[in-house]
């Protein structure tokens, strides 16, 4: 891996916010974040005192349990450089949502703030605050990428991950229509409003096939176990990946939905 | 207007079965969002009108009071009444009052969102007076006795085989072979019917995209010219604006304008732009005899100074519609009022109450594409959140989804319990999974997999590999 930044004079000491769902439905994600965060010249720690962001809570509108949920993993995030999460609308709960839990008390809301910048989104993380410009992981193949909404709208990421993709030797990434369209996925959503979100993502794996790529690519493990569940639904061939784990070249085992 | 909005849910399914509807919605995602783009990219200081449009109107909801009393001094001055309607009632009596005064039987409409809030067509027509849409697509759905499904596009969700058919059905004496194919000739056919309207009608009534307290002025745009018909024919203009409608100064106005066609349909302009100020004055060659404007709150004033405040800028562009993946899949019949989309997942609880609007402000995946284009910079889904949190207090969510809540926050806020419920279940689920490492069916998991196949989860979790030192390194297994 190389970078472009300074050498640091000290290592950044980086948390980990594993995201419940990487924690339970696929570790591996969680695996490749280390990796490439360390190939980035940090040192990575995962706080055991962790649990899930709060945003089933926070966007259920729950927010005394958000509020419990969030001082919980302020608390364990406390004494890191940076917290890093391989999650868009993680990230985004983190950095955007939580200051604002906290609008009605001071001394939480500072601390919020405090810990709201130093989160960052993984791959966002990699390029803008690590500076790096290209990853040595090779995989042949022909993907495409779907901007998942929260990273997009709240964290501005949608340059970053196509660039560092560039840089994976033998992948040729092929844009789908309407990359920017929400998946349907929108976290409890998917299953309140299970007929709605169903339309949606049928138009998501309609334009994920038109892009003719092999495999689908994205930020949010929610949203591809939204789009995977559905591409193996409909018998699809198109295989679903974090981009984490092409990037850090871990690409062996089977894609999110298993094979065939 | 009945609110169907609690059987949103029911409305959904209905929508995602109708495929002419399915169709038409189609024409909403091709059509208004390369428009907006295109309009947007070709205008520099498109993000920087934002803010000032936003900043304007932030300006005047904060001296709401001074500027309407502003407004009705210059009205008054120019000859015109103000009269202030605090609810939809009011509103439609001082209407139907001015009506009787001059014996009115028929009356003509211009398009306004507003008078569909009230529900005035209906009212007038128990009072014995036929009041006709002019706008073409109110027309149409004024002949199917419908709904606007849009707020700029009222027939969207109609194809053009439907409305030649119910052109055909209520204009009876059309010829058979009269050719009413093209989009122009059904025009020209609403037209024909319309001009006679014009002149029978005692008293025009149209909306106000804008009120102008600098002097005493409302504002309409549209693009068919109607507007203008219906307001300087008859003898009587009856403007109906809620409050939020005001603006300082007439340079506001041509600010706000240029956010406003483009946010909508795309063009730089809406092709009519109409000031009007009061009855016509002596030498003037046309216009009302009588100019009467209808101040309605229905609810507004109580969204002043609450997080639903920034609600009252909205100019009624409908682009947050145009790009909601949601309004897309089901239409805007589905959210059952007035009002559709996201501002209407917002703007309806705050006019009915929650508690009658159901669980539209969570009929949202946050995608926030809503607010991303909305000219007004409105913060929608962070409303919808609020009135989640609301909801929530009352207990008016559905009890199953209470609990499991609840259930679900108990483990997560503790995250030693936590850890070990999920070093116990996820095994067992992965084994369930079996080779495909899918499931296709879940007892627990119906609402994901009736649709889509569900991932299953690995042996172990991210946390039980790592406390275990995973393997040979902490990179992982490779
Ligand atoms: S909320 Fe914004 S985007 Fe939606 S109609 Fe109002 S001004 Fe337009």
């Amino acid at each position: 891996m190389h970078t472009t930044a300074d050498e640091p004079t000290t290592t950044p000491n980086v948390g980990l916010f594993v995201t419940c769902l990487v924690d339970l439905f696929r570790p591996q994600i969680g695996f490749a974040a280390v990796r490439l965060i360390e190939d980035a010249g940090c040192t990575v720690d995962v706080p055991m005192a962790q649990t899930c962001c709060g945003q089933p809570a926070y966007n259920s509108g729950d927010r005394k349990d958000a509020r419990a949920i969030a001082e919980n993993t302020i608390r364990a995030f406390e004494g890191f450089d940076y917290v890093v999460a391989p999650s868009g609308s993680c990230a985004g709960m983190l950095k955007k949502h939580y200051p604002r839990l906290f609008a009605d008390d001071p001394a939480w809301k500072e601390r919020a703030e405090a810990f709201a910048s130093r989160v960052h989104e993984l791959v966002s993380f990699l390029a803008d605050v690590m500076g790096v410009e290209k990853v040595s992981a090779s995989h042949a193949t022909t993907a495409t990428y779907h901007d998942s909404c929260s990273g997009l709208r709240e964290l501005g990421i949608a340059a970053q991950p196509r660039a560092l993709l560039g840089s994976v030797e033998g992948l040729t990434l092929n844009e789908m229509p309407d990359s920017d369209v929400c998946c349907g996925f929108g976290g409890t959503f998917c299953v309140k409003y299970s007929d709605i979100s169903n339309a949606i993502v049928e138009k998501k794996t309609a334009a994920i096939e038109e892009s003719g790529a092999d495999m689908l690519l994205a930020g949010d493990l929610g949203c591809l176990m939204n789009m995977a569940g559905k591409l193996k639904r409909q018998g699809s061939r198109v295989e679903a990946r974090h981009v984490a784990e092409v990037l850090a070249g871990m690409t062996d085992g089977a894609p999110i939905g298993g094979r065939g | 207007m009945q609110i169907t909005s609690p059987n949103f849910k029911q409305n959904a399914v209905q929508a995602l079965q109708d495929a002419q509807l399915q169709k038409a919605m189609g024409n909403v995602r091709a059509g208004f969002i390369d428009k907006r783009r295109k309009a947007a990219d070709a205008l520099p200081e498109f993000e920087a009108l934002r803010d000032a449009a936003r900043d304007i109107k932030d300006h005047t909801l904060a001296h709401l009071d001074l500027y309407l009393e502003a407004y009705e001094k210059k009205v008054t001055e120019a000859g015109g009444h103000v009269h202030w309607a605090e609810t939809a009632e009011d509103a439609r009596r001082i209407i139907l009052d001015i009506c009787r005064m001059q014996n009115a039987k028929t009356v003509t409409k211009g398009k306004s969102m507003i008078t569909e809030e009230i529900a005035l067509n209906d009212f007038l027509a128990l009072a014995g007076i036929e009041a006709v849409e002019t706008d073409l697509g109110e027309y149409i759905i004024q002949l199917r006795g419908e709904h606007p499904s849009h707020i700029i596009a009222p027939a969207v969700h109609v194809n053009k085989d439907q409305v030649e058919a119910d052109f055909r059905r209520v204009h009876d004496y059309l010829a058979p072979n009269r050719d009413l194919s093209e989009p122009e000739s059904l025009l020209d056919e609403a037209r024909r019917v319309l001009r006679a309207k014009y002149f029978e009608a005692d008293v025009g009534i149209t909306g106000a995209n804008f009120l102008v307290a600098e002097t005493g002025s409302s504002v309409i745009v549209t693009n068919e010219g109607n507007g203008d018909l219906t307001q300087m024919l008859p003898r009587v203009h009856v403007v109906v604006a809620s409050i939020e409608k005001i603006v300082p100064t007439l340079n506001d106005v041509g600010q706000i304008l240029r956010v406003l066609a483009r946010s909508a349909t795309g063009q730089d302009m809406s092709v009519y732009t109409t000031f009007s100020t009061g009855p016509r004055r002596r030498g003037d060659p046309d216009g009302p005899e009588q100019y009467h404007v209808i101040l309605l709150d229905n609810g507004r004033s109580s969204m002043l100074g609450t997080e639903f405040q920034d609600m009252l800028r909205c100019i009624r562009c409908g682009a947050c519609m145009n790009h909601c993946p949601v309004y897309h899949a089901v239409g805007g019949h589905a959210y059952g009022w007035v009002y559709p989309g996201p501002m209407g997942a917002v703007l309806t609880p705050s006019l009915v109450g929650v508690d009658k609007s159901g669980h539209l402000p969570n009929a949202s995946t946050f995608c926030g594409r809503c607010e991303s284009v909305c000219p007004m910079r409105i913060p929608l889904p962070k409303m919808m959140r609020s009135w989640r949190e609301r909801e929530f207090e009352r207990g008016l969510n559905p009890a199953t989804q209470r609990y499991g809540l609840k259930l679900w926050a108990a483990f997560a806020k503790r995250p030693r319990l936590y850890k070990f419920a999920t070093s116990l279940a996820i095994p067992a689920l992965s084994l369930f999974g079996g080779r495909k490492k899918r499931f296709s069916a879940l007892p627990f998991a119906g609402g994901w997999t009736r649709f889509r196949d569900l991932p299953a989860p690995e042996r172990r979790t991210f946390m039980q590999q790592w406390r275990q030192g995973a393997a040979v390194s902490r990179r992982g297994p490779t």
